[in-house]
């Protein structure tokens, strides 16, 4: 049944595997006791959390002018935080479903991990626009419903109302496609275990038994989601950038937003994924399915979608420059050469020299040296919208009111504190549900298996089924 | 639930191979088949079985127009009808600044619909309990079950048997 893989082609499973195996390996997280690694983890991560949800109630206590923000610089920190994570969240989506579509085998050792990062960076990045409002208790205002105030509908002209139901929706399906995705492997969980926990996974798999007509329609559900959800992904950072692009402030009007933003989303995502995956499989000893393999070929992602985002750099300077236009040209100079000049530099070294490392095929493969990689492009692309947003609103069209700001311990306190959140939660996931998708590794086993494919493949695979004939 | 119980006698094998052979044994000696289980989506099964192309996504479709209707119709109407106002010089009729969440209510509805319909027509939800046969099947076990009630008990198990399945039980669901 499986289908013909070339030889050359390298396996995406280690080891051996038995379908057993497999379900042991990728189970038995959830089984045992956290081990002291994952319990310092989580406390740093709760501890962080922690103070993240103080100072937002400090934010929603006295306002957001505990931010600095002023008159002049109206975003800061916080909507810079919230593109940040809603572009680690692009990944997931990416993974889990443009690869589904591209029929790329190895997505199914990352894409469980992916998609839950994607769940939780949306999550974090959704709490900003929600305190950034200041009054954060009328926030249902966003919702068009019919109201007692006339009733009086949000403007469905603005972007920013777009923004609102592009993560909603955006949140709804990723959650949707993740959730059905888990519930053939929360089954296989529920047949291992005994006691309370089986009655937990029994609620959770929702009944699932592995009939061939509900695999069917599983596949089926699968294909369609992953179909909507990639016009999905890459509508959702068109219309964050609509956020900037339908304004009139220079540097923020241009129409090279929504393909550099997506691409943007995408880099960093992969990044995010990378760090997140390097420590799990480390920690969860998942060498046998997150392999070298897998690690050079989101290395490749980076290096295209970093290279993406350096032409948009240059295609802005040269766009700035070529338009004639002073204020452009200002808004440039001043991104480079302005007060925040230390924030364009960090993001054109982290976000165009760094990835460049990865044309090295030496390096793609390192694991240490992607792992430092994949940090510094997380950096460099927090740099990215920082510069986009700061740095512009610093000087505007008049210069009376040209102004600087700094964040406050409070801003600060919320970003390190959504890191404590999405930590939290992630450790959370590790503990409860599979890390890698059990069914999907198992069904391309045969395809994929190194005693099946590969160098070292040794065709045992035909000696079973002619043994069976006899 | 008050469900009629099946006598049901299964044979479970190790390999996803195998039991397509034996499915294939199966329709030529016209034996019907109750269900088969496995652990993970296995290609090529569904023909052999019978089973049409899902049609889910027809459904999908249809949720997916419901909601580009809604999202059209709605802001048509508040932004005509209920409440006009009239935002930076556009037309109250701003079609062009309403594609944006027209899309996104398209992707909510198709996705949410579809995944609701999907666990309605599994008979699945929270809580739910479908007959398990053998635990070891959401592991590494293929199983094949026949309806006592549709053949006789001795055929099918010779069947199993022959075709190379490991163990072949009887159970009550």
């Amino acid at each position: 049944m499986s289908a013909p893989v070339s030889a050359i082609r390298e396996p995406l499973i280690t080891g051996s595997k038995t379908y057993h195996q497999i379900t042991e390996d990728l189970v038995s997280p959830t089984e045992k006791a956290p081990g002291l690694s994952w319990i310092i983890a989580f406390s740093v991560a709760a501890a962080l959390a922690t103070f993240g949800v103080f100072c937002i109630a400090w934010t929603i206590w006295f306002g957001i002018g505990s931010w600095h923000l002023n008159r002049t610089i109206g975003w800061g920190w916080d909507i810079t935080n919230f593109v940040w994570w809603i572009g680690i969240g692009h990944a997931g989506t990416l993974i889990s479903a443009i690869l589904l579509l591209f029929r790329q085998k190895w997505r199914t050792g990352v894409n469980r991990a992916a998609e839950a990062m994607t769940i939780f960076a949306v999550l974090c990045a959704a709490l900003f626009p929600g305190i950034h409002v200041g009054r954060a208790w009328v926030v249902f205002y966003f919702f068009p419903y019919p109201n007692t105030r006339g009733p009086l509908w949000p403007n469905f002209n603005s972007p920013l109302l777009w923004d609102l139901f592009a993560i909603s929706t955006y949140f709804t399906v990723s959650l949707l496609f993740w959730y059905t995705g888990l519930v053939p492997d929360f089954a296989t969980v529920r047949d291992r275990a005994r006691g309370i926990r089986k009655k937990i996974y029994h609620f959770l798999s929702f009944g699932w038994n592995g009939s061939a007509k509900h695999w069917q329609r599983w596949e089926s559900i699968s294909l369609v989601l992953a179909g909507l959800a990639t016009p999905l992904v890459l509508s959702v950072h068109t219309i964050v950038s609509f956020d900037f692009a339908t304004s009139v402030i220079p540097g923020w009007h241009t129409t090279i937003f929504p393909p550099y933003f997506v691409a943007g989303a995408i880099f960093s995502g992969f990044a995010m994924v990378l760090t997140l995956m390097l420590i799990t499989r480390k920690i969860l000893k998942l060498e046998d399915y997150i392999t070298l393999a897998h690690i050079e070929s989101m290395n490749k992602v980076i290096l295209v979608t970093g290279t993406i985002v350096g032409v948009a750099y240059l295609t802005e300077l040269f766009i700035a420059w070529y338009s004639g236009y002073v204020y452009e040209q200002f808004a440039f100079f001043n991104r480079a050469l302005g007060p925040y000049w230390w924030s364009y530099f960090g993001m054109m070294f982290c976000n165009v020299i760094s990835p460049q490392f990865f044309w090295s095929r030496k390096i793609r493969r390192n694991i240490v040296w992607t792992f430092f990689l994949s940090i510094v492009v997380n950096i460099g692309m927090w740099f990215e919208r920082f510069v986009i947003i700061a740095t512009t609103l610093a000087r505007d069209y008049l210069p009376s009111s040209w102004s600087f700001y700094k964040p406050s311990w409070v801003e600060i306190g919320i970003f390190t504190g959504t890191i404590g959140i999405f930590f939290v939660l992630y450790l959370l996931f590790v503990r409860v549900a599979p890390v890698v998708a059990i069914a999907e590794v198992k069904s391309i086993l045969k395809s994929s298996g190194d005693q099946y494919s590969g160098a070292n493949a040794h065709h045992h695979h035909e000696e079973a089924v002619s043994t069976d004939n006899h | 639930m008050a469900k009629a119980t099946k006598d049901v006698i299964y044979g479970l094998y190790n390999d996803e191979e195998v039991l397509m052979k034996a499915v294939k044994v199966a329709n030529e000696k016209h034996l019907e088949i109750m269900e088969v289980f496995t652990p993970f989506p296995v290609h090529g099964l569904d023909p052999l079985l019978g089973f049409e192309e899902s049609r889910l996504h027809i459904g999908g479709f249809i949720y997916g127009s419901l909601g580009t209707m809604t999202a059209f119709l709605g802001m048509t109407w508040i932004f005509t009808k209920d409440w006009p106002v009239i935002f930076g010089g556009k037309p109250y009729w701003a079609v062009p600044s309403f594609i944006p969440i027209t899309f996104e209510l398209t992707v909510l509805f198709a996705a949410i619909g579809m995944v609701v319909t999907f666990y309605i027509v599994n008979g699945m939800g929270p809580g739910i309990k479908l007959p398990i046969l053998d635990n070891r099947i959401t592991d590494d076990k293929f199983c094949i079950a026949f309806d006592k009630a549709h053949i006789d008990a001795s055929v099918a198990e010779s069947f199993l048997k022959e075709t190379g399945a490991e163990e072949v039980s009887s159970k009550i669901i």
